[in-house]
């Protein structure tokens, strides 16, 4: 089994190996880190700096897509997360306190869950197909993040708000620590405890697992819940990134990019079987695209491009068609095992 | 007729998948005007055969001559316009679309491309006329039963000009007059010169339709043999290639002693339980170490029963009680509490995950039992998959292969497991030896005798009466989704006196 | 999701069931028929000048791309496929036919390029989901990246368009009685007849239906559910093709950033016209009724005057769940 899933993994890790080594053309110093100020600064912390809200928005999105479903709503919770943030901490008498940026933030994620248990609540109880259930969220949100706004970029000058994105912490970027710490909460709580399992079984087959006493309803809660808490996390960093709530354009289209990575990490949108480290090598390697594409000095909207180059790659050579010459190899596998 | 050019030769076939073989060198001829039951167990490679047959496969060896003419079909449609018609078991035809389309979609009359409804609607209804049946051919097909459907693939692969028509297991949701209707049918196309290869796993059927058959095991073929130079006995030793010891065990043992069992307070019992369109209320008690079996025709209420009796659908009506106490299910969760436990008849949709492994599937129950936040340590599953795997004889005997690379019948093995290591007081059992192979049923079957001995009552689910009455120490008979009898399995009840309490609805 | 209860009493076939069936087919059609009547009496009543056609007309030539795009959206949703890629063909389509007409390329090769190159691409996804087994919504959302991307490797920035057969067309207004409306309009009503005829009276409209079905069981059934999936994501291009045509009318310029979120609107207005997402069930004229919502609820916003333009996408969300849950209620029953 190990070998069959190092199997699916090699190409998304092949091509960002690839990607990786191919900078060096461009960027000598692409592996470089450096020592500043005590802080970590390098190429690659930057793409895991930048990369940290998409790799959060994928993993929930891993979970969602593990129970047969889709989050498309994950954008605009992106943006509604950053939304209510600004706005509390715009409120406050002093930009500055601890307290109350933290009761900011709380209170975006609280906002958070609840539109992730809306979502579960369509999914999981009234029974609606997800794509469909969700996109309602994924239309009508991006109007509450506008309401919430009310219409403006609401800038913010608080400088524990803008830790969340540009702070360092034993002189490792906090977006990176606050990513690695989600992944592993989410690694180890699916793999350490039955969750995984039991949503593995959920998104491949639910009537079965029904009668086998499973009860998907609050499992596919749990993972839409989870999925739009993550999206905040993402909105949190966004919008620190820039100081700034933007409920027109932020997290746009971050869905997208969330299920290719995590379609690139070989979990199937059909449900079933899930690879967190899948998940994260495919955000990984889509943000680095976005990087590799600015150094090369190609204009950034044209990174679209090589995105679908990379889908097409990816998609072809995992296609039965093209794999049918790496098979001949595994009856002796399947043989052995 | 046997000494005409046969209509279609196969010969050395060979289909292999990824670490299987799944045919080697099999040979098949069909004449015009017969009908050739193709026989073997589940696993022998029959359905492999009819897909590469219906170009649904491609075949690596051997080749396909279809009236003299070498042909490689690149898919169903190719087949399909060369004359090859297939029946399949599941019924592949589009439920959302009308009873007409469904007859006749592929070869819609048109005029200029446009679809002529009126025509279409009017060949539907002569095709199903020659089934005699009248339905409204404007409806959609996915407000008819099961039957109904049926035979409307049925009328569909009869409308294709075809020399050979494949019906795989087509009998198996169909009631005995259903039946009879089929088999008049049969007769009539068989009288029309067309070639007819039947898939069942009735041996009765076989016996009654068949002029020859052909035997496959393991991927590999047996022979070909004539149906009245076969003996019954004979084709099971083709079929399983083995001593019939095993069967025959069974079969002779004595019945079961109903007089040996003390009934204390039932395990389980239902008062007047009912649920509105799937069942009437009914009474029954399980004791424990009793089999009670469900004896009736398909769709008289077995299968509603059991969820009825597992909480997989809530009842309207009456009372449950498990040990004397009163009970409410609101869940499939609800009753394994109460230590109940059901292996559902459709094993691949309602029962099995098949991305998961053997081990995570026979896992499932008790881990969801507990709740996802307590998962079993690894070394208890290890332990208790091993000696499980080991009890049950499922081959091959790797917990951590895809359940789906199982056969039927260690598919149902691991099910059964699955239940098994809940330790449940009462197993409900839907059809459990349905579409698997002769010496897994005879395992089954023998499972279920020690499991009662061992004081686990069981609700025994089956269409074939003999195997009911084998292992039952009562029978409940269902008809028309009524209990309509409950009688003891007493020296003077045999199947004629159930038949007889399910058509006089319970007046034995 | 959850099939639980596929364990119903076999239907008894009756006079009763009969009658009933057919009814239920069309509830959701007829629902949002309802509701269009609904919305439009609320704004007759609340608003003045309302209830002048001309309004209706607006909605019509403000969304006629809309509607074009959505009758291709809605072949590929009855095969129980999706298409993400639309808004970014139409965008990719305006830059096209812009970039071309700067460099004086005559129209009437304009035009079938720009027809041509939708279907091309449309064709391109069609045949990555059917033979390399692509899930749809990934090789759409590359053809979606893959046109958006190819526009702003065409210009960053928006090119006008200033050719006089074009500025004629987007000009003219065919007047009957009082009334007026556009060219593209014409256009669109006439891909609306034509699509509805293809899904009524022809073999592949059948075919359409039959793969949305159950697409093992139609190909089980000889049918060619390739050759369907292909078509059904080029005619899908073709339409995107023609509506970025109609857009650059309408627009008189070309540009990168066009129809973003269009694929969700097309999507949205074929769901509240009562066309089932799992494939199988719907019909064009639902599509036109969906279209006819969304072009009412930014009507009534506008004529309302005080409210932001974001609540036109809550209304929308709104909208959306109540038609969803609708034919949830409805599909149960069927059932």
């Amino acid at each position: 089994m190990t070998t069959v899933v190092r199997h699916r993994l090699f190409w998304p890790l092949a091509m960002l190996v690839s990607l990786l080594v191919g900078n060096l053309f461009f960027t000598p110093d692409f592996f470089a880190v450096e020592v500043r100020d005590g802080h970590f600064y390098g190429a690659l912390f930057d793409i895991l700096r930048q990369g940290a809200p998409l790799l959060l928005v994928a993993l929930g999105m891993t979970l969602v897509i593990a129970t047969g479903g889709i989050d498309l709503s994950v954008g605009a919770v992106v943006a509604i997360s950053g939304a209510l943030a600004c706005q509390q901490i715009s409120g406050l008498g002093d930009q500055g306190a601890v307290g109350g940026v933290l009761f900011a933030v709380a209170l975006a994620l609280l906002l958070c869950a609840g539109l992730g248990l809306w979502n579960g609540f369509l999914v999981g109880v009234v029974g609606i197909q997800p794509i469909i259930a969700t996109l309602i969220l994924m239309i009508a949100g991006r109007g509450v993040a506008q309401l919430i706004t009310d219409g403006q970029i609401i800038n913010v000058n608080s400088p524990p708000y803008k830790a969340i994105a540009t702070g360092f912490l034993l002189a490792v970027p906090v977006p990176i620590i606050i990513a690695a710490a989600l992944v592993a909460i989410v690694a180890v709580v699916t793999r350490r405890t039955a969750f995984g399992m039991l949503l593995e079984s959920v998104g491949g087959n639910a009537g079965a697992s029904r009668l086998a006493g499973i009860r998907s309803r609050r499992l596919i809660i749990i993972a839409y819940v989870a999925c739009a808490v993550c999206a905040g996390v993402a909105g949190l960093m966004v919008s620190s990134t820039v100081s700034s709530a933007d409920g027109n354009n932020a997290g746009l289209l971050i869905e997208l990019d969330a299920i290719l990575a995590v379609v690139i990490g070989g979990t199937s949108l059909l449900g079933g079987r899930f690879s967190i480290a899948g998940t994260v090598i495919g955000a990984i390697l889509i943000k680095t695209l976005d990087t590799t594409v600015y150094t090369i000095g190609i204009p950034p909207e044209v990174t679209l491009l090589f995105k679908a180059v990379v889908v097409v790659i990816l998609c072809l050579v995992q296609a039965p068609a093209f794999r049918a010459r790496f098979t001949r190899r595994q009856p002796a596998e399947v043989a052995r095992a | 007729m046997s000494e005409t050019e046969p209509v279609l030769v196969m010969r050395g076939i060979g289909k292999r998948f990824p670490g299987v073989v799944a045919l080697d060198g099999v040979d098949l001829r069909l004449f015009p005007g017969e009908v050739h039951a193709l026989m073997g167990e589940n696993g022998a490679g029959k359905s492999t055969l009819i897909k590469v047959l219906t170009g649904a496969y491609h075949h690596d060896q051997g080749d396909i001559t279809l009236g003299g003419e070498q042909v490689a079909f690149a898919g169903p449609h190719q087949a399909q316009q060369a004359g090859i018609s297939t029946v399949y078991q599941e019924i592949n035809l589009c439920p959302n679309l009308s009873v007409a389309e469904n007859v006749l979609i592929g070869r819609s009359p048109t005029r200029f491309g446009r679809i002529r409804w009126s025509a279409m609607r009017r060949r539907a209804e002569d095709l199903l006329a020659r089934l005699h049946l009248s339905i409204d051919v404007g409806s959609d097909l996915g407000t008819h039963s099961i039957a109904v459907q049926q035979m409307v693939a049925i009328a569909r692969a009869l409308d294709v000009d075809a020399k050979v028509l494949v019906l795989d297991e087509p009998t198996s949701s169909l009631d005995a007059s259903e039946v009879d209707q089929l088999f008049r049918v049969m007769r009539g196309l068989k009288d029309e010169g067309i070639a007819i290869l039947f898939v069942t796993h009735f041996l009765d059927q076989v016996y009654e339709i068949a002029d020859r058959m052909t035997v496959l095991r393991n991927g590999r073929l047996v022979g070909e043999f004539r149906t009245a130079e076969l003996s019954q006995l004979d084709l099971v030793a083709a079929m399983i290639g083995k001593e019939l010891a095993a069967l025959e065990d069974i079969e002779e043992a004595p019945r079961r002693e109903v007089a040996a069992l003390e009934r204390g307070t039932p395990i389980v019992s239902a008062e007047t339980l009912g649920r509105t369109g799937a069942i009437a209320p009914f009474s029954l008690a399980i004791h424990k170490g009793e089999v009670v079996g469900l004896a009736g025709l398909l769709g008289s209420g077995r299968t509603e029963i059991a969820r009825l009796l597992f909480g997989a659908d809530r009842a309207d009506q009456g009372r449950l009680r498990v040990d004397g106490a009163p009970v409410a299910f609101r869940g499939p969760q609800s009753a394994m509490r109460h230590r109940i436990a059901y292996c559902p008849e459709n094993r691949r949709t309602d029962g099995l995950v098949e991305d998961l492994t053997v081990r995570e599937n026979i896992i499932l129950a008790m881990q969801a039992a507990r709740g996802w936040a307590r998962p079993v340590p690894r070394g208890r599953q290890d332990e208790l998959v091993a000696r499980y795997v080991k009890a049950l004889d499922i081959r091959p005997a790797d917990p951590e292969l895809p359940v789906r690379n199982l056969s039927g019948g260690n598919q149902q093995k691991v099910l059964l497991a699955r239940w098994l290591i809940t330790e449940p007081k009462l197993m409900i059992l839907d059809e459990p030896t349905r579409g698997i192979d002769v010496g897994a049923k005879a395992e089954i079957q023998r499972l279920v005798v020690e499991l009662s001995d061992g004081g686990m009552a069981v609700l025994f689910i089956s269409a074939e009466l003999e195997e009911v009455l084998r292992l039952s120490h009562k029978v409940a008979v269902l008809r028309d989704r009524r209990l309509v009898a409950e009688l003891e399995n007493t020296d003077g009840l045999d199947t004629d006196r159930v038949m007889a309490a399910i058509a006089s609805g319970g007046a034995a | 999701m959850m099939d639980l209860d596929t364990k119903v009493a076999p239907a008894p076939v009756t006079a009763r069931v009969r009658r009933f069936v057919p009814r239920q087919k069309y509830l959701p059609v007829t629902a949002t028929a309802v509701l269009i009547s609904l919305m439009y009496g609320i704004g007759v009543v609340n608003y003045t000048g309302f209830s002048d056609t001309q309004i209706v007309l607006n909605i019509f030539i403000d969304n006629a791309f809309l509607l074009v795009v959505a009758v291709g959206m809605t072949f590929v949703i009855l095969t129980g496929g999706i298409d993400l890629s639309v808004g970014a063909v139409v965008a990719l389509t305006t830059m096209v036919v812009a970039l071309l007409l700067e460099n004086g390329w005559p129209p009437a090769v304009v035009l079938p390029v720009a027809l041509l190159m939708g279907s091309t691409i449309g064709l391109g996804m069609g045949l990555m989901i059917h033979y390399f087994d692509v899930q749809p919504f990934i090789a759409t959302l590359a053809g979606m990246f893959l046109a958006r991307g190819l526009c702003y490797v065409i210009s960053t920035d928006s090119i006008p368009i200033d050719d006089p057969f074009w500025v004629r067309v987007s000009n003219a207004q065919l007047w009957f009685g009082g009334w007026f409306i556009s060219i593209s309009v014409l256009v669109a009503l006439a891909v609306v007849l034509i699509a509805a005829y293809v899904l009524a009276y022809t073999t592949f409209g059948r075919d359409v239906y039959a793969v949305g079905g159950d697409p093992q069981s139609a190909r089980l059934m000889g049918l060619r559910v390739g050759r369907t999936r292909v078509a059904v994501y080029t005619i899908s291009g073709l339409c995107s093709g023609l509506g970025g045509v109609l857009l650059s009318f309408y627009m008189s310029s070309g540009y990168g950033l066009h129809a973003s979120g269009m694929e969700l609107d097309a999507i949205a207005a074929v769901v509240i016209g009562g066309t089932l997402l799992t494939g199988g069930s719907g019909y064009v004229l639902g599509t036109v009724l969906g279209v006819l919502v969304l072009g009412l609820i930014q009507t009534i916003i506008t004529f309302q005057g005080n409210l932001s333009s974001w609540w036109t996408k809550i209304f929308i969300g709104l909208f959306l769940f109540v038609f969803i849950v609708l034919q949830r209620v409805v599909t149960r029953r069927r059932r």
